[in-house]
């Protein structure tokens, strides 16, 4: 083996862009490699970047980033075949440097997030496939990529959702299918003043959806829609273990939500430009793998880091936070020249004092009770019938409102048991 | 939006070839003696398998690289990597 660096750092998202950047601006000799032909050529955002701890990082990134717009208008849709009923939030707050979060298109923002690691003295190598991880007894010591072997002080494993070095150095199994969603997203184009007449915008304002209920065919999981610039990122994520279960089909599924009459107008008109998937850790502190080992930390979807608690889904904020923990961990672990598992240990007590770990934890009973099959048929279509109730006018007197709410709810399929007991989870684990 | 099928919407996606490189591999001894599910004929949001005459075939060039197949698959018969690197989809947008 040739030189050695001081860390090589696997996969060129968020969380191995944000752990490069740091590492190279403090002179450590990195390597960045990136099995893509460019930085975010693999990779495929479903939601919207958080990005105040981005900002910590890259004060004003929104100033240089290929960004598209700064969400002001955060949606969740209850939606049964027929009916929706939508809790719809928007604030000039959000309008405001340093704004609360943005669309993007990754394989534009992970490409510039490269360019930044290079400007911090990083080598990026794209285009290169590791194969596999070298170790010594139980240590890793470097990986294999082709017929290239390469050395390092330190592998971060920022291999994504399939994290297979993860797995090869043995912190974590096979994952089950229950904790993992599939995702499958269409990238629709529609003209700029189109998308902000429809979505009540104004210049770069954005709007998110979160939908439940129909969405997915009953299946657990759900729909979502973001405003890009000039496109509109609109898909499904659904369970795996379900989708199996169920024997649907993902891309039924999105064909039949871009067909619903609530979503159907929204999306008229628009040319699609591509069409994606991508596995999501959905299964929250039960999946993540042990953070680290002797030579090497898992960081971003490596580490199973996501939380969705039925208003807002992440995992690019908790992606860049976890790269920002490993570095800190890798800065300490030079200094005392200790690389070992016992060195490196730093980082789970670092990512338990931040936001990220904190997050995982207070949502850490969210991916159960939001596979409530409740979540996705009985509830939607409860609030349907309270509000059909509420303001169908027919020629006889009408009930009291609270009368009309009591009847939705014994039409239902729900116990008052069901209720109590949703109601309880919900407050405990969102 | 015009109801394209599958097909046609990964016809308008930006791959990059690597012809006679095959980066998924069915074993269909392990399908025909362990498998009931065959999960992979329904989870692949890109369809790129089908069974002909009660074996698994496989269409990798069209391949999203998500990963749900081989996460699915319960009797591990899929040999699934990535392609080799600077090949496979390439999302312009994502």
């Amino acid at each position: 083996m040739e030189d050695k660096f001081d860390a090589i750092i696997v996969g060129a998202g968020l969380a191995g862009c944000a752990a490069a950047i740091k590492l190279g601006r403090e002179g450590l000799q990195v390597v960045l490699i990136e099995r893509g032909p460019y930085p975010g050529s693999k990779n495929l955002s479903g939601g919207v970047l958080y990005g105040r701890i981005l900002n910590d990082l890259i004060p004003k990134y929104w100033q240089d980033a290929p960004i598209e717009r700064y969400i002001t208008n955060q949606v969740v849709t209850f939606m049964t075949g027929e009916a929706s009923f939508n809790i719809d939030f928007k604030t000039q707050e959000f309008a405001k440097p340093p704004y609360n979060g943005f669309s993007v298109l990754r394989s534009k923002f992970d490409r510039w997030l490269g360019e930044k690691a290079e400007e911090a003295g990083v080598m990026l190598v794209p285009g290169i496939r590791v194969d596999r991880l070298i170790k010594q007894g139980e240590t890793v010591t470097g990986i294999v990529a082709g017929d290239e072997e390469m050395a390092a002080d330190v592998i971060i494993a920022a291999d994504g959702a399939n994290s297979f070095l993860a797995q090869q150095a043995g912190l974590r199994g096979r994952i089950e299918t229950r904790h993992l969603a599939v995702g499958v997203k269409e990238l629709i184009g529609l003209p700029s003043e189109t998308i902000e007449e429809r979505f009540h915008l104004t210049g770069d304002e954005g709007a998110a959806y979160g939908v439940v209920g129909f969405a997915t065919k009953g299946v657990p999981g759900g729909g979502f829609l973001y405003t890009n610039k000039e496109s509109l990122s609109i898909g499904v994520v659904m369970h795996l273990d379900e989708l199996i279960h169920t024997h649907v089909k993902p891309a039924e599924v999105i064909d039949s939500f871009l067909a619903q009459p609530q979503i159907q107008p929204l999306v008229k008109g628009g040319k699609l430009l591509e069409y994606g998937a991508h596995l999501v850790p959905e299964g929250g502190m039960e999946m993540m793998p042990r953070l680290y080992t002797g030579g090497m930390l898992v960081v971003g979807d490596a580490a199973g880091l996501s939380v969705n608690n039925g208003f807002v889904v992440r995992g690019m904020d908790l992606a860049i936070g976890s790269g920002l923990a490993a570095a800190e961990t890798v800065l300490e672990a030079k200094a005392k020249n200790d690389f070992s598992a016992q060195g490196l240990s730093v980082y789970q007590q670092k990512m338990d004092a931040s936001f990220v770990m904190q997050d995982m934890k207070t949502y850490a009973g969210a991916p159960h009770f939001m596979k409530s099959p409740r979540m996705y048929e009985a509830y939607p279509e409860m609030l349907a019938r309270v509000m059909t109730s509420i303001y169908q006018q027919e020629a006889k007197p009408k009930d009291h409102i609270r009368t009309d709410a009591i009847n939705g709810f014994k039409e239902s399929k729900l116990s008052l048991l069901d209720l109590v007991k949703d109601g309880w989870n919900g407050a405990r684990s969102l | 939006m015009n109801n394209l099928s599958i097909p046609e919407k990964l016809a308008l996606n930006k791959y990059e070839l690597d012809e006679g490189h095959a980066h998924i591999e069915v074993d269909n001894e392990i399908c025909q003696k362990v498998c009931k599910d065959k999960a992979c004929l329904f989870v692949c949001p890109a369809g790129v398998y089908t069974e002909l005459d009660g074996k698994i075939m496989v269409d990798w060039a069209g391949c999203l690289e998500c990963g749900t197949c081989k996460a699915a698959c319960p009797a591990e018969a899929l040999k699934w990597e990535y392609p080799r690197g600077g090949f496979g989809i390439l999302y312009r947008y994502g």
